[in-house]
């Protein structure tokens, strides 16, 4: 217990700044009402869906919760069912076999809901691209809101992601104003 | 270059480079007994897939990869072009039952004999009776969606009920399906089923250049691009006749081992985390990530993607990065050393990895598990050890190992091989040969075979090429070692609470990418 204790002394915190939002990442206008963006800006609940990617996508995803960027600190976390997310985090490109289950986990989202497509294969398909077996990009499949390119993006670039899909340009105009 | 392989009674031709392969062609009439003797003979089956070869006026074909103690054996049936059939090997090599299964579906060669004729990575996206790496299927169509009627294996009896997880996990992992049949909290029987991230890589391969084929194979599974860059442009360099340059492959095995560092880190944060020891991931997550910057900064890609090319790799390491590199593997190896201090003294830690999810030694070997999951099941097979290619010749190679197959087995193999890839990489580079970093690959000829071995931090990865005109690829199979261990895991869980399946999942960390291909 005492070199535990010792080791996390030692260590110290090491998060870093978040990344500020990037608006050239937006496929569509916000659908979101503001007053939902301001509930959700608090406390979003994620649920990843894996659509049929490589797998490296996952790793940038999982060090998203990493100490360096420890996601939670900005009240975003993981959870276990689409039923209680506010955003799903899709990987791709979309294989034919987990069509069905992408969108029947976009229909068990409650409304309202924002998706952000990861990684050059979630924007496009990628090097897989469009075939029997593969849909493609994740905006063949279901709405998507904002895509963040990369093989794999980092960490800093898929937390960009999400919060761009949280932020809304009325939203900045207005604490601009107030400012 | 032909040899003689009189414990099997064949005659098999050497293929070019550094890795002891031999190709073959026999009857399927004697494809069994040429099994049965390497069986004998303790050689694993590493791969089988099948091809078609009527655009070279032929019918079908089926292959095996063989691991002979001598190296690799590469063997290639024909079938007949109406009804091609061959006998099934699957109760010599259990887990060729699902090989033979995914090599029906996708070539519609039927293995006669095999205990289970159910579809394997089929599921709706085409029909039963269309086969997509048939030459004439038309890689862009769409066809009708089909039922997908799965019969599971029903467990019945007083208080056993089902639980059904999947394809969409609960955390953040790859899609599949468990189907858990308990009693109470034990496991009595778990079935997979997986082929849901099936995307058409082996038809892909079949679309691309040679050269375009490496970009494709290191993203075969993602978090294992060195093994399978490495293990394509292996295949493609032997087709081609070329051989690496000796500063290219030291650079290929320090990124391998670095590969294998940010695996077992990130694996031994999560196993911490599994057992409500979140400090453990916080640690090893946070060195994986010092790792991970490392990568990127010294050789371009945090999980160095695209680094192995055909010919060589895709950039240096000088002599300024190579101090660095060292200097910041110095301080993760004595953090490692702590934190396995820490996990080896915690007693909650301990009691819930010892006697979790166990292989036993006679299991393991029966369904011919390598990698570090058969390490941890005393199995000691380790490529880099027993056929030491470039750069490894010389490494001497020391095989972690356990004999108790639990969870605990497989923590303590991930940490010794922590050490020894930290020792290799330090080798490596105190004696990196000059020279250049890529040589040209030429467009190996029509029909030119290759294959590609590398111990990827999971275990083997198989890649074989069959070579088309002008540059392009008649069949390109590549083989993850989750072949062998997906059928294990089913077997590692019986008897576990439920509660300890994600514990026993993650200290397997099998791939799903890999294996559906």
């Amino acid at each position: 217990m005492y070199q535990l204790l010792k080791q996390i002394a030692r260590t110290g915190i090491v998060t870093e700044r978040p990344p500020a939002a990037d608006e050239s990442l937006r496929l569509v206008e916000q659908r979101l009402e503001q007053v939902v963006l301001a509930h959700f800006g608090r406390a979003l609940s994620i649920r990843h869906v894996d659509a049929g990617s490589c797998n490296g996508c996952e790793l940038e995803i999982h060090a998203c919760n990493s100490p360096y960027y420890n996601l939670e600190r900005l009240g975003i976390r993981f959870v276990a069912s689409p039923r209680h997310a506010d955003l799903l985090l899709v990987t791709g490109p979309v294989s034919a076999h987990m069509e069905t289950a992408l969108r029947r986990t976009y229909d068990a989202t409650p409304e309202p809901k924002l998706v952000v497509a990861i990684g050059d294969c979630g924007c496009t398909g990628g090097i897989f691209g469009e075939s029997y077996a593969s849909r493609g990009a994740v905006s063949k499949v279901i709405p998507v809101d904002v895509a963040v390119p990369g093989c794999p993006p980092t960490p800093a670039a898929i937390i960009q992601g999400i919060l761009t899909a949280l932020s809304s340009a009325s939203a900045r105009s207005s604490s601009a104003a107030s400012r | 270059m032909s040899a003689a392989l009189p414990e099997l009674g064949i005659e098999a031709r050497r293929l070019p480079g550094a890795l002891p392969a031999w190709h073959a062609s026999i009857q399927a009439e004697s494809l069994r007994a040429v099994a049965q003797k390497a069986r004998e003979g303790k050689a694993r089956l590493v791969a089988l897939w099948a091809s078609d070869e009527t655009t070279r006026g032929a019918g079908y074909a089926v292959h095996l990869a063989l691991a002979l103690p001598a190296g690799l054996l590469w063997l290639s049936a024909p079938l007949e072009r109406e009804h091609p059939r061959y006998p099934g090997i699957a109760d010599l090599f259990p887990c060729a039952a699902r090989m033979q299964r995914a090599a029906y579906d996708l070539v519609g060669v039927h293995a006669q004999d095999n205990p289970d004729h159910r579809k394997w990575l089929r599921h709706a996206a085409w029909p039963g009776g269309q086969f997509p790496l048939r030459k004439d299927f038309d890689a862009d169509a769409r066809p009708e969606p089909g039922e997908d009627h799965y019969p599971f294996v029903r467990v019945e009896g007083e208080g056993v009920h089902e639980i059904a997880v999947g394809p969409v996990h609960a955390g953040t992992i790859e899609p599949g399906h468990f189907r858990f049949s308990i009693v109470g909290e034990k496991i009595l029987r778990l079935e997979e089923r997986l082929g849901y991230k099936h995307k058409g890589i082996e038809k892909r391969f079949e679309a691309l250049s040679a050269d375009e084929g490496a970009r494709l194979a290191g993203r075969v599974s993602g978090d294992s691009t060195v093994a399978y860059a490495w293990a394509y442009a292996m295949a493609l360099e032997a087709a081609s006749g070329v051989q690496p340059p000796a500063r290219a492959l030291s650079l290929r095995g320090i990124a391998l081992e670095l590969e294998r560092l940010a695996n077992h880190l990130g694996d031994l944060g999560y196993l911490g985390n599994d057992v409500a020891l979140s400090f453990g991931f916080f640690q090893f997550w946070r060195l994986k990530e010092d790792l991970l910057r490392l990568n990127h900064e010294l050789l371009g890609h945090r999980y160095l993607m695209d680094f192995v090319v055909p010919g060589g790799v895709a950039r240096d390491l000088e002599t300024s990065a190579m101090a660095r590199l060292l200097d910041a593997l110095g301080s993760i190896e004595r953090e490692v050393a702590t934190l396995r201090t820490i996990y080896d003294e915690h007693a909650g830690a301990q009691d819930r990895f010892i006697m979790t999810g166990q292989v036993t030694l006679e299991l393991a070997a029966q369904f011919g598990l390598a990698g570090l999951a058969g390490r941890a099941s005393g199995q000691a097979y380790d490529l880099r050890a027993d056929h030491p290619v470039p750069p490894y010749a010389g490494l001497e190679v020391r095989v972690a190992g356990h004999i108790r197959g639990d969870v605990a087995a497989r923590v303590s193999v991930r940490f010794e091989e922590i050490t020894e890839s930290l020792r290799l990489i330090r080798a490596l580079g105190a004696a990196l040969p000059g020279g250049e970093l890529r040589v040209a690959v030429a467009a190996p000829r029509a029909g030119q075979l290759g294959c590609g071995w590398v111990e990827g931090w999971r275990g083997e990865v198989f890649v074989a090429l069959d070579a088309a005109q002008g540059g392009r690829l008649h069949r390109v199979h590549p083989h993850d070692p989750s072949w062998q261990s997906w059928p294990l895991l089913e077997r590692a869980v019986l008897g576990n609470i439920v509660p300890d399946f994600p514990l026993i999942n993650k200290s397997f960390n099998l791939s799903y990418s890999g294996h559906d291909l």
